[in-house]
Protein backbone atom coordinates (compact mmCIF):
# COMPACT_ATOMS: atom_id res chain seq x y z
CA UNK A 1 0.00 0.00 0.00
CA UNK A 2 1.10 3.50 -1.05
CA UNK A 3 2.18 5.18 2.74
CA UNK A 4 3.39 8.16 1.24
CA UNK A 5 2.37 11.76 2.82
CA UNK A 6 0.22 11.86 -0.58
CA UNK A 7 -2.02 8.92 0.55
CA UNK A 8 -1.68 9.54 3.40
CA UNK A 9 -3.21 13.36 3.19
CA UNK A 10 -5.84 11.91 0.76
CA UNK A 11 -8.84 10.51 2.73
CA UNK A 12 -10.42 8.04 0.09
CA UNK A 13 -12.11 6.74 2.27
CA UNK A 14 -14.41 9.85 3.15
CA UNK A 15 -14.30 10.58 -0.58
CA UNK A 16 -15.75 7.04 -1.38
CA UNK A 17 -19.05 7.55 1.22
CA UNK A 18 -19.62 10.61 -1.58
CA UNK A 19 -20.20 7.66 -4.40
CA UNK A 20 -23.58 5.71 -3.16
CA UNK A 21 -22.89 3.48 -6.52
CA UNK A 22 -19.92 1.98 -5.46
CA UNK A 23 -21.33 0.21 -2.21
CA UNK A 24 -22.58 -2.50 -3.68
CA UNK A 25 -21.50 -6.02 -3.84
CA UNK A 26 -21.53 -7.62 -7.88
CA UNK A 27 -21.73 -11.37 -8.57
CA UNK A 28 -21.11 -11.33 -4.69
CA UNK A 29 -17.67 -9.43 -4.52
CA UNK A 30 -17.50 -5.41 -3.95
CA UNK A 31 -17.65 -3.33 -6.78
CA UNK A 32 -14.23 -2.51 -7.85
CA UNK A 33 -14.57 -0.25 -10.93
CA UNK A 34 -11.76 0.27 -12.49
CA UNK A 35 -13.18 1.75 -16.05
CA UNK A 36 -13.66 5.82 -15.03
CA UNK A 37 -12.10 6.35 -18.36
CA UNK A 38 -15.03 5.72 -19.98
CA UNK A 39 -17.49 7.22 -17.31
CA UNK A 40 -16.59 8.16 -13.87
CA UNK A 41 -19.28 7.59 -10.99
CA UNK A 42 -21.36 10.44 -9.82
CA UNK A 43 -21.06 11.95 -6.26
CA UNK A 44 -24.36 12.47 -4.22
CA UNK A 45 -23.88 16.08 -4.94
CA UNK A 46 -24.31 15.74 -8.38
CA UNK A 47 -27.12 13.44 -7.65
CA UNK A 48 -28.48 15.98 -6.00
CA UNK A 49 -28.49 19.30 -7.77
CA UNK A 50 -30.31 17.03 -10.89
CA UNK A 51 -32.98 15.90 -8.80
CA UNK A 52 -33.25 19.13 -7.12
CA UNK A 53 -33.76 21.02 -10.90
CA UNK A 54 -36.37 18.40 -11.53
CA UNK A 55 -38.42 18.17 -7.81
CA UNK A 56 -38.03 22.05 -7.45
CA UNK A 57 -36.58 24.50 -10.28
CA UNK A 58 -37.84 22.78 -13.95
CA UNK A 59 -38.57 25.02 -16.83
CA UNK A 60 -36.97 25.83 -20.12
CA UNK A 61 -34.58 28.44 -19.86
CA UNK A 62 -33.92 31.86 -21.76
CA UNK A 63 -37.77 32.42 -22.80
CA UNK A 64 -39.82 32.53 -19.87
CA UNK A 65 -40.42 35.13 -17.45
CA UNK A 66 -41.86 33.05 -14.59
CA UNK A 67 -39.58 32.30 -11.87
CA UNK A 68 -39.02 28.72 -12.45
CA UNK A 69 -37.82 29.53 -15.74
CA UNK A 70 -35.48 32.37 -14.20
CA UNK A 71 -34.22 30.04 -11.80
CA UNK A 72 -33.38 27.54 -14.09
CA UNK A 73 -31.90 29.87 -16.50
CA UNK A 74 -29.82 31.33 -13.94
CA UNK A 75 -28.64 27.54 -12.32
CA UNK A 76 -27.92 26.72 -16.34
CA UNK A 77 -25.91 29.75 -17.02
CA UNK A 78 -23.98 29.09 -13.46
CA UNK A 79 -22.35 26.25 -14.94
CA UNK A 80 -21.31 28.10 -17.91
CA UNK A 81 -19.80 30.47 -15.28
CA UNK A 82 -17.89 27.53 -13.54
CA UNK A 83 -16.70 26.08 -16.84
CA UNK A 84 -15.19 29.04 -17.97
CA UNK A 85 -13.09 29.31 -14.38
CA UNK A 86 -12.72 25.21 -14.68
CA UNK A 87 -11.25 25.80 -18.17
CA UNK A 88 -9.30 29.37 -17.24
CA UNK A 89 -11.67 30.53 -20.34
CA UNK A 90 -10.81 34.76 -20.70
CA UNK A 91 -15.02 35.22 -21.22
CA UNK A 92 -17.73 33.09 -20.52
CA UNK A 93 -18.84 33.54 -23.83
CA UNK A 94 -16.36 31.61 -24.94
CA UNK A 95 -18.26 28.36 -23.26
CA UNK A 96 -20.10 26.82 -25.71
CA UNK A 97 -22.62 23.93 -24.17
CA UNK A 98 -22.34 20.35 -26.77
CA UNK A 99 -23.32 16.89 -25.95
CA UNK A 100 -19.75 16.21 -24.95
CA UNK A 101 -16.13 15.88 -26.17
CA UNK A 102 -17.10 14.28 -29.66
CA UNK A 103 -19.77 16.81 -30.61
CA UNK A 104 -17.58 19.63 -29.70
CA UNK A 105 -15.09 18.06 -32.47
CA UNK A 106 -18.09 17.86 -34.96
CA UNK A 107 -18.94 21.73 -34.18
CA UNK A 108 -15.57 22.60 -35.10
CA UNK A 109 -14.92 20.40 -38.34
CA UNK A 110 -18.48 21.28 -39.52
CA UNK A 111 -18.73 24.91 -38.96
CA UNK A 112 -14.65 25.98 -38.64
CA UNK A 113 -13.70 23.47 -41.21
CA UNK A 114 -16.50 23.62 -43.83
CA UNK A 115 -16.08 27.05 -44.38
CA UNK A 116 -11.98 27.36 -43.90
CA UNK A 117 -10.83 24.13 -44.96
CA UNK A 118 -9.92 24.07 -48.77
CA UNK A 119 -9.13 21.54 -51.77
CA UNK A 120 -5.43 20.53 -51.02
CA UNK A 121 -5.38 22.20 -47.55
CA UNK A 122 -3.51 19.30 -44.74
CA UNK A 123 -5.44 18.65 -41.11
CA UNK A 124 -2.61 16.92 -38.65
CA UNK A 125 -4.06 14.46 -35.89
CA UNK A 126 -2.15 12.01 -33.66
CA UNK A 127 -1.63 8.25 -33.90
CA UNK A 128 -3.02 7.99 -30.86
CA UNK A 129 -6.59 9.64 -31.32
CA UNK A 130 -10.01 8.12 -30.41
CA UNK A 131 -12.17 7.58 -33.27
CA UNK A 132 -14.14 10.46 -32.31
CA UNK A 133 -10.87 12.79 -33.07
CA UNK A 134 -10.31 10.89 -36.59
CA UNK A 135 -13.35 10.19 -38.28
CA UNK A 136 -14.95 13.89 -38.17
CA UNK A 137 -11.46 14.99 -39.66
CA UNK A 138 -11.58 12.20 -42.76
CA UNK A 139 -15.33 13.70 -43.20
CA UNK A 140 -13.91 17.10 -44.02
CA UNK A 141 -10.92 16.05 -45.76
CA UNK A 142 -13.12 13.97 -47.91
CA UNK A 143 -16.03 16.47 -48.52
CA UNK A 144 -12.86 19.05 -49.49
CA UNK A 145 -10.02 17.21 -50.83
CA UNK A 146 -8.32 17.94 -47.91
CA UNK A 147 -5.08 15.64 -46.53
CA UNK A 148 -5.82 13.92 -43.39
CA UNK A 149 -1.92 13.80 -41.57
CA UNK A 150 -1.08 11.91 -38.42
CA UNK A 151 1.81 12.32 -35.65
CA UNK A 152 3.45 9.09 -35.36
CA UNK A 153 3.95 7.42 -32.03
CA UNK A 154 7.43 5.54 -30.69
CA UNK A 155 6.88 2.44 -28.77
CA UNK A 156 6.41 3.72 -25.19
CA UNK A 157 2.60 5.78 -26.69
CA UNK A 158 4.36 8.80 -26.81
CA UNK A 159 4.17 11.45 -29.79
CA UNK A 160 7.57 11.73 -31.74
CA UNK A 161 7.65 15.54 -31.99
CA UNK A 162 10.37 15.85 -34.47
CA UNK A 163 8.49 14.06 -37.24
CA UNK A 164 5.33 16.16 -35.63
CA UNK A 165 7.54 19.38 -37.03
CA UNK A 166 8.04 17.70 -40.18
CA UNK A 167 4.37 17.54 -40.74
CA UNK A 168 3.57 21.38 -40.20
CA UNK A 169 3.47 23.64 -43.73
CA UNK A 170 1.79 26.70 -45.05
CA UNK A 171 -1.07 24.28 -46.39
CA UNK A 172 -1.88 23.08 -42.41
CA UNK A 173 -5.09 24.44 -41.40
CA UNK A 174 -5.45 22.85 -38.42
CA UNK A 175 -4.02 20.18 -35.58
CA UNK A 176 -5.87 18.27 -34.03
CA UNK A 177 -4.93 16.10 -30.78
CA UNK A 178 -5.61 14.55 -27.68
CA UNK A 179 -4.07 16.02 -24.47
CA UNK A 180 -4.27 12.47 -22.78
CA UNK A 181 -4.51 9.22 -24.44
CA UNK A 182 -8.01 7.21 -23.15
CA UNK A 183 -6.12 3.54 -24.62
CA UNK A 184 -3.01 4.39 -23.38
CA UNK A 185 -2.65 7.00 -21.14
CA UNK A 186 -0.01 9.50 -22.09
CA UNK A 187 0.17 13.22 -21.62
CA UNK A 188 1.19 14.65 -24.49
CA UNK A 189 3.03 18.20 -24.26
CA UNK A 190 0.23 20.47 -25.43
CA UNK A 191 1.39 23.91 -24.58
CA UNK A 192 4.62 22.97 -26.94
CA UNK A 193 2.38 21.49 -29.58
CA UNK A 194 0.23 23.98 -29.84
CA UNK A 195 3.15 26.64 -29.68
CA UNK A 196 4.56 24.66 -32.87
CA UNK A 197 0.89 24.55 -34.83
CA UNK A 198 0.72 28.26 -34.30
CA UNK A 199 4.48 29.27 -35.54
CA UNK A 200 3.15 27.28 -38.81
CA UNK A 201 -0.12 29.39 -39.10
CA UNK A 202 -2.52 26.52 -37.73
CA UNK A 203 -4.85 26.54 -35.71
CA UNK A 204 -5.07 23.59 -32.65
CA UNK A 205 -8.49 21.72 -30.89
CA UNK A 206 -7.36 19.46 -28.23
CA UNK A 207 -9.03 16.71 -26.94
CA UNK A 208 -9.45 17.03 -23.16
CA UNK A 209 -12.08 14.10 -22.28
CA UNK A 210 -9.41 12.47 -20.88
CA UNK A 211 -7.43 15.57 -19.27
CA UNK A 212 -10.13 17.05 -17.75
CA UNK A 213 -11.04 14.77 -14.78
CA UNK A 214 -6.87 14.37 -13.66
CA UNK A 215 -5.19 17.09 -14.77
CA UNK A 216 -5.72 21.34 -14.24
CA UNK A 217 -6.27 22.56 -17.53
CA UNK A 218 -5.95 26.19 -18.17
CA UNK A 219 -6.75 27.30 -22.18
CA UNK A 220 -5.10 30.65 -22.15
CA UNK A 221 -1.40 29.39 -20.69
CA UNK A 222 -2.14 26.40 -23.34
CA UNK A 223 -3.25 29.47 -26.04
CA UNK A 224 -5.66 26.46 -27.12
CA UNK A 225 -7.71 28.15 -30.01
CA UNK A 226 -10.23 24.69 -29.02
CA UNK A 227 -10.59 22.98 -26.34
CA UNK A 228 -13.44 20.30 -25.95
CA UNK A 229 -14.30 18.13 -23.11
CA UNK A 230 -17.33 15.69 -21.42
CA UNK A 231 -19.19 16.00 -18.36
CA UNK A 232 -19.34 12.78 -17.64
CA UNK A 233 -15.72 11.90 -17.18
CA UNK A 234 -15.64 14.54 -14.95
CA UNK A 235 -17.95 13.12 -11.98
CA UNK A 236 -21.01 14.96 -14.08
CA UNK A 237 -23.75 13.54 -16.06
CA UNK A 238 -24.14 12.02 -19.69
CA UNK A 239 -24.98 14.26 -22.76
CA UNK A 240 -23.39 17.53 -21.29
CA UNK A 241 -20.25 18.77 -22.52
CA UNK A 242 -17.75 22.10 -23.09
CA UNK A 243 -16.69 23.19 -26.52
CA UNK A 244 -14.24 26.37 -25.58
CA UNK A 245 -13.24 28.29 -28.66
CA UNK A 246 -11.19 31.51 -28.44
CA UNK A 247 -13.86 34.65 -29.01
CA UNK A 248 -12.70 35.88 -32.21
CA UNK A 249 -12.67 32.40 -34.15
CA UNK A 250 -16.14 31.53 -32.60
CA UNK A 251 -17.37 35.25 -33.46
CA UNK A 252 -16.40 34.32 -37.44
CA UNK A 253 -17.92 30.65 -37.49
CA UNK A 254 -21.12 29.73 -39.10
CA UNK A 255 -23.81 28.54 -36.47
CA UNK A 256 -23.59 24.71 -36.24
CA UNK A 257 -27.30 23.69 -36.21
CA UNK A 258 -31.09 26.09 -36.71
CA UNK A 259 -33.08 26.39 -34.45
CA UNK A 260 -34.62 28.03 -31.48
CA UNK A 261 -32.29 29.60 -29.46
CA UNK A 262 -30.08 30.79 -31.80
CA UNK A 263 -31.52 33.51 -33.31
CA UNK A 264 -31.80 37.59 -32.72
CA UNK A 265 -34.64 38.05 -35.80
CA UNK A 266 -36.67 35.11 -37.97
CA UNK A 267 -38.28 35.97 -40.87
CA UNK A 268 -39.02 34.34 -44.23
CA UNK A 269 -36.34 36.09 -45.92
CA UNK A 270 -33.50 36.59 -43.34
CA UNK A 271 -32.72 35.29 -39.80
CA UNK A 272 -30.03 36.93 -37.81
CA UNK A 273 -27.91 35.01 -35.33
CA UNK A 274 -27.44 35.11 -32.06
CA UNK A 275 -24.07 36.56 -30.53
CA UNK A 276 -21.99 33.89 -28.64
CA UNK A 277 -22.15 31.59 -27.01
CA UNK A 278 -26.05 31.07 -28.14
CA UNK A 279 -25.14 31.03 -32.14
CA UNK A 280 -23.85 27.60 -31.46
CA UNK A 281 -26.74 26.51 -29.08
CA UNK A 282 -29.84 26.03 -31.13
CA UNK A 283 -32.70 24.17 -29.55
CA UNK A 284 -33.44 23.31 -25.73
CA UNK A 285 -30.59 22.44 -24.11
CA UNK A 286 -29.91 19.76 -21.85
CA UNK A 287 -30.56 21.53 -18.36
CA UNK A 288 -30.60 18.91 -15.86
CA UNK A 289 -27.15 17.44 -17.36
CA UNK A 290 -25.82 21.20 -16.94
CA UNK A 291 -26.84 22.06 -13.55
CA UNK A 292 -25.58 18.67 -12.56
CA UNK A 293 -21.99 19.52 -14.51
CA UNK A 294 -21.75 22.49 -12.36
CA UNK A 295 -22.16 20.40 -8.80
CA UNK A 296 -19.62 18.15 -10.68
CA UNK A 297 -17.28 21.16 -10.97
CA UNK A 298 -17.32 21.97 -7.40
CA UNK A 299 -17.05 19.13 -6.32
CA UNK A 300 -13.68 18.89 -8.15
CA UNK A 301 -12.77 21.69 -6.88
CA UNK A 302 -13.74 21.28 -3.63
CA UNK A 303 -11.18 18.88 -3.59
CA UNK A 304 -8.71 20.35 -6.10
CA UNK A 305 -7.46 19.11 -9.16
CA UNK A 306 -3.36 18.91 -8.32
CA UNK A 307 -4.51 16.67 -5.02
CA UNK A 308 -6.30 14.40 -7.17
CA UNK A 309 -3.85 14.54 -9.56
CA UNK A 310 -1.39 13.17 -7.50
CA UNK A 311 -2.96 10.79 -5.60
CA UNK A 312 -3.74 9.03 -8.83
CA UNK A 313 -0.05 9.45 -10.05
CA UNK A 314 0.34 7.26 -6.82
CA UNK A 315 -2.16 4.66 -7.36
CA UNK A 316 -0.88 4.59 -11.18
CA UNK A 317 3.00 3.88 -10.25
CA UNK A 318 1.38 0.58 -7.22
CA UNK A 319 -1.05 -0.28 -9.55
CA UNK A 320 2.51 -0.13 -12.79
CA UNK A 321 4.39 -1.96 -10.19
CA UNK A 322 1.52 -4.70 -9.31
CA UNK A 323 0.45 -5.51 -13.12
CA UNK A 324 4.77 -5.63 -13.84
CA UNK A 325 4.56 -8.84 -11.43
CA UNK A 326 2.72 -10.47 -13.58
CA UNK A 327 4.44 -13.24 -15.92
CA UNK A 328 3.47 -12.59 -19.41
CA UNK A 329 1.98 -9.32 -18.75
CA UNK A 330 2.95 -6.20 -20.84
CA UNK A 331 1.52 -2.83 -20.51
CA UNK A 332 0.99 -1.24 -23.68
CA UNK A 333 1.68 2.60 -23.31
CA UNK A 334 4.68 3.70 -21.18
CA UNK A 335 4.86 7.26 -21.62
CA UNK A 336 6.66 8.96 -19.46
CA UNK A 337 4.37 11.47 -18.68
CA UNK A 338 1.54 9.31 -18.28
CA UNK A 339 -2.41 9.52 -16.53
CA UNK A 340 -3.74 6.81 -14.64
CA UNK A 341 -4.38 4.24 -17.25
CA UNK A 342 -3.25 0.37 -16.94
CA UNK A 343 -3.72 -0.61 -20.29
CA UNK A 344 -2.06 -4.55 -21.10
CA UNK A 345 -2.24 -7.95 -22.49
CA UNK A 346 -1.49 -11.08 -21.21
CA UNK A 347 0.00 -13.53 -23.55
CA UNK A 348 -2.32 -16.39 -24.81
CA UNK A 349 -5.23 -14.84 -22.88
CA UNK A 350 -7.81 -12.98 -25.16
CA UNK A 351 -9.13 -9.69 -23.47
CA UNK A 352 -12.86 -10.49 -23.38
CA UNK A 353 -12.04 -13.55 -21.19
CA UNK A 354 -10.06 -11.73 -18.55
CA UNK A 355 -12.72 -8.97 -18.79
CA UNK A 356 -15.64 -11.54 -18.08
CA UNK A 357 -13.63 -13.41 -15.35
CA UNK A 358 -12.53 -10.26 -13.84
CA UNK A 359 -16.57 -9.09 -13.68
CA UNK A 360 -17.56 -12.18 -11.92
CA UNK A 361 -15.04 -11.45 -9.20
CA UNK A 362 -16.81 -7.89 -9.17
CA UNK A 363 -13.86 -5.67 -11.34
CA UNK A 364 -15.14 -4.09 -13.82
CA UNK A 365 -12.70 -2.89 -16.59
CA UNK A 366 -12.90 -2.24 -20.11
CA UNK A 367 -12.05 -4.54 -23.09
CA UNK A 368 -11.85 -4.31 -26.64
CA UNK A 369 -10.19 -1.33 -29.05
CA UNK A 370 -11.32 1.41 -26.84
CA UNK A 371 -12.55 3.44 -29.64
CA UNK A 372 -9.01 3.57 -31.08
CA UNK A 373 -8.35 0.77 -33.64
CA UNK A 374 -5.32 2.46 -34.94
CA UNK A 375 -3.57 2.34 -31.62
CA UNK A 376 -4.31 -1.09 -31.50
CA UNK A 377 -2.94 -1.88 -35.00
CA UNK A 378 0.18 0.10 -33.58
CA UNK A 379 0.98 -2.15 -31.05
CA UNK A 380 -0.26 -4.77 -33.07
CA UNK A 381 -2.58 -6.37 -30.74
CA UNK A 382 -6.46 -6.66 -31.67
CA UNK A 383 -7.64 -5.54 -27.90
CA UNK A 384 -6.29 -4.39 -24.53
CA UNK A 385 -7.94 -4.51 -21.19
CA UNK A 386 -7.88 -1.44 -19.85
CA UNK A 387 -7.85 -0.51 -15.93
CA UNK A 388 -8.46 3.37 -15.86
CA UNK A 389 -8.47 4.36 -12.33
CA UNK A 390 -10.13 7.81 -10.62
CA UNK A 391 -9.64 9.68 -7.24
CA UNK A 392 -11.79 7.13 -5.46
CA UNK A 393 -9.79 4.09 -5.95
CA UNK A 394 -7.95 2.73 -3.73
CA UNK A 395 -4.46 0.47 -3.53
CA UNK A 396 -6.62 -2.22 -2.18
CA UNK A 397 -8.67 -2.61 -5.23
CA UNK A 398 -5.49 -2.64 -7.31
CA UNK A 399 -4.78 -5.46 -5.27
CA UNK A 400 -7.87 -7.51 -5.92
CA UNK A 401 -7.39 -6.73 -9.65
CA UNK A 402 -3.98 -8.30 -9.30
CA UNK A 403 -5.33 -11.20 -7.32
CA UNK A 404 -7.87 -11.27 -10.19
CA UNK A 405 -5.36 -11.72 -12.96
CA UNK A 406 -4.41 -15.07 -11.11
CA UNK A 407 -7.37 -16.21 -11.11
CA UNK A 408 -7.60 -15.11 -15.06
CA UNK A 409 -4.13 -17.33 -15.18
CA UNK A 410 -5.40 -20.37 -13.07
CA UNK A 411 -9.09 -20.45 -15.54
CA UNK A 412 -6.38 -20.56 -18.60
CA UNK A 413 -3.04 -21.55 -18.75
CA UNK B 1 -19.54 -18.60 -11.41
CA UNK B 2 -17.71 -18.22 -14.27
CA UNK B 3 -16.87 -21.88 -14.63
CA UNK B 4 -20.36 -22.33 -15.72
CA UNK B 5 -18.99 -20.12 -18.76
CA UNK B 6 -15.25 -21.84 -19.53
CA UNK B 7 -16.72 -25.45 -19.07
CA UNK B 8 -13.39 -27.96 -19.71
CA UNK B 9 -14.18 -28.82 -23.19
CA UNK B 10 -14.27 -25.20 -24.01
CA UNK B 11 -11.07 -24.54 -22.68
CA UNK B 12 -9.63 -27.51 -24.30
CA UNK B 13 -10.90 -25.97 -27.74
CA UNK B 14 -9.65 -22.75 -26.91
CA UNK B 15 -6.41 -23.46 -26.03
CA UNK B 16 -5.64 -26.73 -28.60
CA UNK B 17 -8.65 -25.84 -31.55
CA UNK B 18 -9.54 -28.45 -34.11
CA UNK B 19 -9.57 -27.97 -37.78
CA UNK B 20 -7.63 -24.55 -37.24
CA UNK B 21 -5.64 -24.12 -40.77
CA UNK B 22 -6.01 -22.68 -44.08
CA UNK B 23 -8.01 -25.30 -46.77
CA UNK B 24 -6.34 -24.93 -50.41
CA UNK B 25 -9.26 -27.07 -52.24
CA UNK B 26 -12.16 -25.66 -50.19
CA UNK B 27 -15.24 -24.70 -52.66
CA UNK B 28 -16.62 -22.29 -49.90
CA UNK B 29 -15.17 -19.70 -48.05
CA UNK B 30 -15.97 -16.85 -46.25
CA UNK B 31 -14.75 -14.02 -43.17
CA UNK B 32 -16.28 -13.46 -40.32
CA UNK B 33 -15.64 -10.02 -38.25
CA UNK B 34 -17.01 -9.01 -34.34
CA UNK B 35 -16.04 -5.18 -34.63
CA UNK B 36 -16.83 -4.76 -30.71
CA UNK B 37 -13.61 -6.63 -30.17
CA UNK B 38 -11.41 -6.91 -32.75
CA UNK B 39 -12.12 -11.15 -33.07
CA UNK B 40 -11.30 -12.17 -37.15
CA UNK B 41 -12.43 -15.92 -38.18
CA UNK B 42 -11.69 -16.93 -41.94
CA UNK B 43 -13.75 -20.22 -42.48
CA UNK B 44 -13.19 -22.60 -44.96
CA UNK B 45 -15.94 -25.28 -46.37
CA UNK B 46 -15.75 -27.89 -48.67
CA UNK B 47 -18.81 -29.04 -50.18
CA UNK B 48 -19.68 -32.41 -52.17
CA UNK B 49 -22.64 -32.20 -53.29
CA UNK B 50 -24.83 -31.39 -50.72
CA UNK B 51 -22.73 -32.44 -48.21
CA UNK B 52 -20.11 -30.59 -45.71
CA UNK B 53 -16.94 -33.14 -46.06
CA UNK B 54 -14.33 -30.72 -44.57
CA UNK B 55 -14.48 -27.38 -42.71
CA UNK B 56 -11.22 -25.78 -41.13
CA UNK B 57 -11.01 -21.97 -40.11
CA UNK B 58 -8.19 -19.69 -38.97
CA UNK B 59 -8.13 -16.59 -36.92
CA UNK B 60 -7.78 -14.79 -33.77
CA UNK B 61 -10.19 -14.40 -31.16
CA UNK B 62 -11.36 -15.12 -27.34
CA UNK B 63 -11.51 -18.72 -25.84
CA UNK B 64 -15.29 -18.55 -26.99
CA UNK B 65 -15.32 -17.70 -30.22
CA UNK B 66 -12.06 -20.04 -31.10
CA UNK B 67 -13.86 -22.95 -29.12
CA UNK B 68 -17.41 -22.03 -31.00
CA UNK B 69 -15.25 -22.49 -34.39
CA UNK B 70 -13.71 -25.61 -33.25
CA UNK B 71 -16.49 -26.98 -32.21
CA UNK B 72 -18.29 -25.98 -35.17
CA UNK B 73 -15.90 -27.18 -37.59
CA UNK B 74 -15.93 -30.62 -35.84
CA UNK B 75 -20.11 -30.92 -35.99
CA UNK B 76 -20.51 -29.77 -39.74
CA UNK B 77 -18.81 -33.13 -41.09
CA UNK B 78 -21.11 -35.17 -43.04
CA UNK B 79 -23.97 -32.57 -42.46
CA UNK B 80 -26.54 -31.64 -45.68
CA UNK B 81 -26.46 -27.97 -46.17
CA UNK B 82 -29.83 -27.74 -44.63
CA UNK B 83 -28.81 -29.60 -41.65
CA UNK B 84 -25.75 -27.46 -41.08
CA UNK B 85 -28.09 -24.51 -41.20
CA UNK B 86 -30.44 -25.79 -38.82
CA UNK B 87 -28.13 -26.53 -36.52
CA UNK B 88 -27.17 -22.79 -36.89
CA UNK B 89 -30.52 -21.90 -35.69
CA UNK B 90 -30.86 -24.09 -33.01
CA UNK B 91 -27.23 -22.94 -31.74
CA UNK B 92 -28.65 -19.25 -31.78
CA UNK B 93 -31.85 -20.41 -29.89
CA UNK B 94 -29.41 -22.55 -27.31
CA UNK B 95 -27.27 -18.73 -26.57
CA UNK B 96 -30.54 -16.26 -26.91
CA UNK B 97 -33.62 -18.33 -25.69
CA UNK B 98 -35.02 -20.44 -22.78
CA UNK B 99 -36.24 -22.96 -25.24
CA UNK B 100 -35.22 -26.83 -24.13
CA UNK B 101 -31.68 -28.18 -25.43
CA UNK B 102 -32.10 -29.56 -28.85
CA UNK B 103 -30.34 -33.01 -28.80
CA UNK B 104 -29.20 -32.24 -32.02
CA UNK B 105 -26.52 -30.38 -30.57
CA UNK B 106 -24.51 -32.52 -29.34
CA UNK B 107 -21.53 -31.43 -27.63
CA UNK B 108 -22.57 -27.68 -28.31
CA UNK B 109 -24.32 -27.89 -25.48
CA UNK B 110 -21.80 -26.94 -23.43
CA UNK B 111 -21.65 -23.40 -24.56
CA UNK B 112 -25.47 -23.49 -22.82
CA UNK B 113 -23.39 -21.24 -20.09
CA UNK B 114 -22.55 -18.38 -22.77
CA UNK B 115 -26.74 -17.66 -22.29
CA UNK B 116 -25.80 -15.70 -19.11
CA UNK B 117 -23.42 -13.44 -20.34
CA UNK B 118 -24.99 -11.69 -22.74
CA UNK B 119 -22.25 -9.43 -23.95
CA UNK B 120 -20.55 -12.82 -25.01
CA UNK B 121 -23.24 -14.09 -27.17
CA UNK B 122 -21.30 -12.42 -29.98
CA UNK B 123 -18.27 -14.11 -29.50
CA UNK B 124 -20.03 -17.86 -29.92
CA UNK B 125 -21.79 -17.12 -33.16
CA UNK B 126 -19.27 -15.03 -35.06
CA UNK B 127 -18.33 -18.51 -36.50
CA UNK B 128 -21.79 -19.40 -37.40
CA UNK B 129 -22.76 -16.52 -38.99
CA UNK B 130 -19.83 -16.82 -40.82
CA UNK B 131 -20.95 -19.97 -41.68
CA UNK B 132 -23.90 -19.05 -42.96
CA UNK B 133 -22.17 -16.46 -44.83
CA UNK B 134 -19.87 -18.97 -46.21
CA UNK B 135 -22.71 -21.51 -47.60
CA UNK B 136 -24.87 -18.77 -49.12
CA UNK B 137 -21.64 -17.56 -51.04
CA UNK B 138 -20.95 -13.96 -49.66
CA UNK B 139 -18.12 -12.13 -50.70
CA UNK B 140 -18.27 -9.24 -48.26
CA UNK B 141 -17.09 -10.24 -44.67
CA UNK B 142 -20.06 -10.84 -42.39
CA UNK B 143 -20.25 -9.01 -39.25
CA UNK B 144 -22.34 -9.50 -35.77
CA UNK B 145 -23.37 -6.17 -35.64
CA UNK B 146 -26.99 -7.40 -36.02
CA UNK B 147 -27.07 -9.79 -33.41
CA UNK B 148 -29.37 -9.67 -30.88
Amino acid sequence: MPTSVIAAAFDVVKIREDFPVLRQFIHGKPLVYLDSAATAQKPTAVVDAIRHFHEVDCANIHRGVHELSQRSTAAYEETRAKAKQFLNASNVNEVIFVRGATEGINLVSNSWGRKNVKEGDEIVISAMEHHSNIVPWQMLCEEKGAKLRVIPMNDRGELILEQYEKLLNPRTRMVAFTHVSNALGTINPVKEMIAMAHKAGALTLIDGAQAAPHIHVDVQDLDADFYTMSGHKVVGPTGIGVLYGKAALLNAMPPYQGGGDMIKVVTFEKTTYADLPYKFEAGTPNIAGGIGLGAAFDYLNKIGLDKIAAYEHELLVYGTEALSRIAGLRIIGTAREKAAVLSFVIEGIHPHDIGTVLDRQGIAVRTGHHCAQPVMDWFHVPATTRASLAFYNTAAEIDALAAGLGKVKEIFS
Amino acid sequence: MVDDLYQDLILDHSKRPRNSRVMADANHNAEGYNPLCGDKLKLYVKMEGDIVKDASFVGSGCAISTASASLMTESLKGKTREEALKLLDKFHDLLTTDTPVSKDLGKLVVFCGVRDYPARVKCATLAWHTLKSALEGGQEPVTTDNDA
